[in-house]
């Protein structure tokens, strides 16, 4: 259970001209500008949900998920996620949380994926039983077997994605955090990622928050939608009622563009 | 504990599978520092005492500094390299793991070949203490281990002052650099010879003085204030003010990128 209410995040931007002297000055004055990246955002997600957050380039998606995952602290507003503040109490949130970044790794860079998975049960101390267990679940549905011995950066991109997953759940989190999960992947691993996703969601009842902008993603696995801009919900509804609403086809990527439009996003 | 020793064993295979890069490291470090030594050398070879100490006495306090900061950069590198830390993302990563910031933070960086300039330190010293004219006794061998350990702190205090600053910012951060590398090099005489103000700036402001100079009045015998041969606790008393900076620092995490 997730509920977020009204918070509010900053950021002053600095801006600095180009040269030796600039670099100096700006030690004393710098100038900058704020960029409000959340302001009120307000949501609730029960839990077993699969939801969308949808919007434009730095609209604030990212934000939200750092702040819900308690990387950042708002400036303002409360969120409370099964019964924690996520920047207050963070060892005992994010031992119940799983994130994966498509932009980021997890993984010891240098190492096999094996010594990171194994280093990761150390620090979330999962005992050894569950661990082998979600182990060998997790490398038959993710089909990791032969990759296991690899060091990360030999793997592709979709290998690597899939293993990435694979760490994130290694604790049996009831929250999963995917920032753009499916970025820069191949078709075939796009949907071999999102049928993971969906199965997990239908048999372990993990909570899934996606932020995408590949709508094939939110077709295949969200049934509920927010759209987010200028820091706030914009938009909070079903897929299929959005999909009525503003596109008579049936093409989901029509309706994002008429709702960024409609919003002057 | 043991957790973060197979962090540092990951961190060392990793290092190990670049050894070539690993082992010209190591052997750069150790000239880079002979840099400072050879100076001291020429110095003596001129004049045979400066401020009334001796080469073997100089060497003594030259050795120790070194010391501290070789042992500080291997081990307290993580906030040194803080700036890089942030900027690579791998911050918002640790904070998403159940486990001590600072924890994850030491042992993300530990540079292994920094040990070179410990062990050219632990040359220099074994081969000042002997000479140095100072009688040891069992207190003043532990005096000696407690100014290398205080070093060791004041250094850390002072990375992770710098890293407490990379929340607010992370541009024109080198310039830090002056108050680290120039302790270290001021460190390599007894801070009196620069001057009153530099005493007192060495030991009310960055404790150098007080892991350095006034621990070195009372091994050589030239002042019968035996407290001072306490005062390398500052450095450790250093790092409270240091890491309280820092804690607040991290509510402003700014985090970066997408």
């Amino acid at each position: 259970m997730i509920e977020v209410q009204s918070i509010s995040k900053t950021f002053k931007v600095f801006q600095r001209d180009a040269g030796m002297m600039s670099a100096f000055r700006a030690l004393f004055h710098r100038k900058y500008t704020l960029v409000h990246a959340l302001n009120g955002l307000s949501f609730t997600i029960q839990e077993g949900e699969i939801v969308g957050l949808i919007g434009p380039n730095g609209a604030g998606k990212s934000t939200t998920v750092k702040v819900l995952s308690g990387i950042l602290v708002p400036d303002g507003g409360t969120c409370v996620i099964n019964g924690r503040v996520p920047w207050k109490e963070r060892k005992a949130h994010v031992k119940e949380i799983g994130v994966v970044f498509g932009q980021r790794s997890q993984l010891w860079w240098d190492v096999p994926i094996i010594d990171s998975f194994t280093l990761l049960k150390d620090i979330y101390r999962i005992p050894e039983t569950e661990y082998q267990k979600n182990l060998a679940e997790l490398t038959e549905t993710l089909d990791l077997a032969d990759i296991l011995k690899t060091p990360a950066r030999q793997l592709s991109l979709g290998q690597r994605m899939r293993c990435e997953i694979a760490a994130s759940l290694l604790h049996d989190p009831k929250i999963l955090f995917l920032d753009e999960p499916t970025i820069g992947l191949d078709v075939v691993s796009k949907r071999s990622v999102r049928d993971f996703i969906k199965k997990r969601n239908e048999e372990k009842g993990t909570t899934i928050i996606l932020t995408t902008h590949d709508t094939l993603d939110l077709e295949a696995l969200t049934e509920r939608i927010l759209l987010i801009g200028k820091g706030r919900i914009l938009l909070d509804g079903r897929l299929e009622d959005l999909k009525q609403q503003y596109a008579e086809g049936s093409n989901l990527e029509d309706v994002v563009v008429r709702l960024y439009e409609e919003y002057h996003l | 504990m043991k957790l973060y020793l197979r962090f540092m064993g990951i961190h060392f295979r990793s290092s190990m599978e670049y050894k070539a890069s690993f082992f010209m490291l190591g052997i750069a470090t150790m000239i880079a520092s002979l840099g400072g030594l050879l100076s001291l050398t020429f110095l003596f070879m001129r004049f045979h005492t400066i401020a009334g100490y001796t080469f073997s006495q100089v060497l003594l306090c030259f050795s120790t500094i070194v010391m501290s900061f070789a042992l500080s950069e291997v081990f307290f590198r993580g906030f040194d390299r803080f700036e890089q830390i942030i900027r690579g993302g791998t911050f918002d990563r640790m904070l998403l793991r159940p486990c001590s910031l600072i924890g994850q933070i030491l042992f993300e960086k530990i540079e292994f070949n920094r040990l070179s300039k410990v062990i050219e330190a632990a040359v220099v010293l074994a081969y000042a203490i002997p000479r140095s004219g100072v009688i040891w006794t069992a207190d003043k061998i532990l005096v000696l281990i407690l100014m290398i350990l205080g070093g060791v702190m004041m250094f850390a205090g002072m990375f992770l002052l710098f890293a407490g600053i990379c929340f607010y910012t992370l541009e024109g951060l080198e310039v830090l650099n002056i108050l680290t590398n120039g302790s270290e090099n001021f460190g390599h005489y007894p801070v009196s010879v620069y001057g009153k103000w530099m005493l007192r700036f060495y030991t009310f402001i960055v404790p150098l003085a007080c892991v350095q100079y006034y621990p070195l009045q009372y091994l050589l015998g030239r002042s019968d204030r035996s407290w001072y041969g306490l005062l390398p606790l500052a450095g450790f008393v250093f790092t409270i003010p240091c890491y309280c900076f820092w804690r607040i620092g991290l509510k402003h995490y700014k985090s970066n990128g997408s």
